[in-house]
C-alpha cells in the first residue's frame, strides 16, 4: 500500500487563549480521496484545514507528505502543490476577474503569456469563460465562488483544501456547484480535503466523511462512503444516499450529544428541491 | 422633490424679470420678491450661471442640452440655499444701513472683487503655490512613512507618537519659529509650516489601510508564498488605495489651511504676498470689502481643490470601491 497523501500525526493546536482547537488527530488521506470533514461549529474542521495548509503552528503533532515528514517548523517546504479555497471567495476587489485568477501565477513569478492561457483554461472549467474582464463587484455569489475556485485550480494542485467554500450560498447554487466539482475532480482527481457543516453535501461529495466534535475539536467517526461515481442527480433521491446521510447524522447528533429524540436531521433539502 | 425645486426656479426667475429695482419699502412680506431683485443684480458671470437659467424655463436656450446636468437635486438645492443666503444678506444690508466697512452686501464685494482682481489672484497663486508644493510633499512622505511603519512594528511603535505630537501642536504656535528658522528662505518656511498640517491625515489613514487588509487574502497571499514585497504591492497597497485618497482629500483642504496660518504668522509683504496677506493688509486698511473679496477667493480656491481630490478619488476607485460604486438597492 502507497504511502497517504496526507497523514496527520497525533496533531494537538492549542490556541493561545488555551482553547484546544484540535486534540490528538489521526487522518491518513490517501491521493486523490476527496474526504469530508463534517462537525459542529469549533470542532477544529477549519483548523484542520489550516493546519494543512501551512497557516498556523501545531502545538504537537506532525504532518507528513506522501512519507516525507514535515515537523513543527514555521513554514514548511510543502510537497505537494496545494490549493485553497476560503469560505468567502476572497476576491481581490480591485482586479479583474482574469487578474485575481492569475494571481497565484504572478506570485509565482510566471510570465503573463505563460500564465494566460493557464487562467483560460481554469475559467472554462468553472464555465466562467466571457467573464475575464468582469470585476468581482458585477457577480453574484455563486459566480464569485466559481472564480475563487478557478484562482484554486489555475495552478493545476494535486491537493485541494476547501474551507466550507459553498456554505454562504443558496441551495439551488449550492447543488449546481456540488455537481460541476465533482465532475472536475473526476477528471482531475486531487486529493480533496472538503470541510462542511452540511451532511448532504458531504455524503453527495465524498469518498469518505470523517465526522469530529467540539471541545476538543477530535474525530468521533469516519463513515466510507462506498457508492460509485460518477454519482448523478439520482443519488441523491437513492435509499442508499438517505442511509449514508442518516448515518452521519446519528453520529453527528452523538457527538454533539443531543438525546436521540430531538429531531437533528431536517426532511431533505434536495427533496424539497424537485 | 425635483419638480419643487423646478418649480421654484421657474418662479423664481419669472420674478426676476419683473423686479428690476429693488424698492425701498420692500417688506419682509413680500421676501420671494426681493430675493429675485437680490439675485438679479448679483452678477452671473459663467457658464453654471447660464445653464441654470436654461435649466429654469427656457426650452429653446441652447444650453438645453445641459438641463438635466444642473436640475440634479445635489446641484439645485445648495444653489438655492446659496442664493437665498445671499439674497436675504443684500436685503439685510440694505434695510439696515450697516456701514460697508463693517458687512458689506454680497453686490458690494462682487464688485471689489471684480476691481481688485489684478492684485488679489497673484497672490492667491502665490497661495495656491505653497500649497502645492506642501500637498505633495505631505503625500509622499505621509504614503512612504506609512509604507515603512506597516513593515515594522517597532518602527510604527518608536515614531508614531512623534507624529501625533507634531499634529497635536497648534501651528499656530510653532510657526514663528520655523520662520525663523528659515527667515532666509520664506517660501520654504511656508512649505514646512502647511506640510506639519497637511501630513498627518494621510499618514494615520494610509497606515490603518494598510494594516487594514482582508485577513483572508493575506492567508492567500502567505499561501502562495508572496515575499513582502509581493504583499506590499499587490495586496496592500490597492487596500489602502481608499484610506490613503481619503486622507488626501482632508489633507488638500488642510495644506490650505496650513499655507494661510503660516502667511498670517510671517505678514510678508512685496511681491511674493500670498492671500493672506492680502486680507491682512485690507484689515489694517479697514477694506472690510476687500477682506470679504479675498475670502470669497480662498474659499473658492480650497473648495476646488476638495472638489479636484474627490473626482481624482471617484475616478481612480470608479469600478471597485463600496464608497464610489452606485447600489440599486
Amino acid at each position: 500500500m502507497p504511502a497517504p497523501m496526507i497523514l496527520l500525526n497525533h496533531v494537538s493546536k492549542v490556541y493561545a487563549n488555551g482553547t484546544v482547537a484540535l486534540q490528538d488527530m489521526s487522518l491518513a488521506i490517501p491521493e486523490g480521496q476527496f474526504v469530508s470533514l463534517v462537525g459542529p461549529s469549533g470542532c477544529g474542521k477549519s483548523t484542520v484545514l489550516r493546519l494543512i495548509a501551512g497557516l498556523g503552528q501545531l502545538t504537537s503533532g506532525s504532518i507528513e507528505w506522501g512519507g516525507h515528514c514535515q515537523q513543527n517548523l514555521p513554514s514548511r517546504p510543502v510537497e505537494p502543490k496545494l490549493a485553497f479555497v476560503f469560505q468567502e471567495p476572497a476576491l481581490l476587489p480591485w482586479a479583474t476577474v482574469m487578474e485575481n485568477v492569475r494571481l497565484p501565477l504572478k506570485l509565482a513569478g510566471e510570465p503573463r503569456e505563460k500564465a494566460e492561457p493557464k487562467v483560460l483554461q481554469a475559467l472554462r472549467q468553472v464555465g466562467l469563460q466571457g467573464f475575464e474582464h468582469s470585476f468581482p463587484r458585477e457577480l453574484s455569489g455563486g459566480m464569485r465562488m466559481r472564480v475563487s475556485i478557478a484562482r484554486a485550480l489555475v495552478t493545476q494542485p494535486q491537493v485541494l483544501l476547501m474551507d466550507e467554500p459553498f456554505g454562504a450560498l443558496d441551495e439551488i447554487t449550492r447543488s449546481k456547484l456540488n455537481s460541476e466539482l465533482l465532475e472536475l475532480w473526476q477528471e482531475q482527481r486531487w486529493t480533496v480535503v472538503f470541510v462542511t457543516h452540511n451532511i448532504y453535501e458531504a455524503v453527495y461529495l465524498s469518498n469518505r466523511v470523517v465526522v469530529m466534535a467540539a471541545r476538543p475539536g477530535r474525530v468521533v467517526a469516519d463513515i466510507p462512503i462506498d457508492a460509485p461515481y460518477p454519482r448523478s442527480e439520482d443519488f441523491r433521491t437513492s435509499p442508499l444516499y438517505n442511509d449514508y446521510c442518516r448515518e452521519v447524522a446519528a453520529r453527528l447528533r452523538e457527538a454533539m450529544g443531543n438525546t436521540p429524540q430531538e429531531p437533528y436531521l431536517p426532511p431533505l433539502s434536495v427533496g424539497r428541491l424537485r | 422633490m425635483v419638480d419643487l425645486l423646478v418649480f421654484l426656479f421657474q418662479f423664481l426667475d419669472r420674478r426676476l424679470g419683473s423686479l428690476p429695482v429693488l424698492p425701498e419699502h420692500w417688506s419682509w412680506h413680500g421676501s420671494t420678491g426681493a430675493l429675485g431683485g437680490g439675485v438679479k443684480e448679483r452678477p452671473r458671470p459663467g457658464p453654471r450661471s447660464e445653464a441654470e437659467v436654461a435649466g429654469s424655463g427656457l426650452p429653446t436656450s441652447p444650453q438645453r442640452l445641459d438641463l438635466g446636468r444642473w436640475l440634479n437635486p445635489d446641484v439645485m438645492a445648495p444653489g438655492i440655499v446659496g442664493l437665498l443666503f445671499l439674497g436675504l444678506w443684500e436685503v439685510a444690508v440694505r434695510l439696515t444701513g450697516v456701514p460697508p466697512y463693517l458687512l458689506p452686501g454680497p453686490v458690494l464685494v462682487a464688485r471689489t472683487l471684480v476691481k481688485e482682481w489684478g492684485s488679489l489672484f497673484p497672490s492667491l497663486l502665490v497661495t495656491l503655490q505653497v500649497t502645492v508644493v506642501a500637498f505633495l510633499l505631505a503625500a509622499i512622505s505621509g504614503l512612504l512613512l506609512a509604507v515603512l511603519f506597516s513593515q515594522s512594528k517597532w518602527i510604527e511603535r518608536s515614531l508614531f507618537p512623534y507624529a501625533v505630537v507634531l499634529q497635536t501642536t497648534p501651528i499656530v504656535s510653532i510657526a514663528p519659529l520655523i520662520i525663523i528658522w528659515l527667515r532666509n528662505n520664506t517660501f520654504a518656511a511656508m512649505v514646512v509650516c502647511a506640510w506639519i498640517v497637511a501630513f498627518f491625515p494621510i499618514l494615520s489613514n494610509t497606515t490603518l489601510g494598510l494594516n487594514s487588509v482582508d485577513h483572508n487574502l493575506l492567508n492567500l497571499f502567505q499561501l502562495y508564498k508572496a515575499n513582502r514585497w509581493q504583499t506590499l504591492i499587490y495586496l496592500r497597497l490597492p487596500s489602502a488605495l481608499p484610506y490613503f485618497l481619503g486622507g488626501l482629500r482632508i489633507s488638500g483642504g488642510l495644506s490650505l489651511i496650513g499655507a494661510v496660518v503660516a502667511e498670517f504668522v510671517a505678514g510678508s509683504g512685496g511681491e511674493r504676498a500670498g492671500i493672506a496677506y492680502q486680507i491682512l493688509i485690507s484689515s489694517f486698511n479697514l477694506q472690510v470689502p476687500r477682506m470679504f473679496a479675498a475670502l470669497v477667493l480662498l474659499t473658492g480656491l480650497g473648495i476646488l481643490i476638495f472638489v479636484a481630490l474627490s473626482a481624482l478619488s471617484d475616478k481612480i476607485l470608479g469600478h471597485w470601491h463600496e464608497s464610489v460604486v452606485r447600489r440599486e438597492n
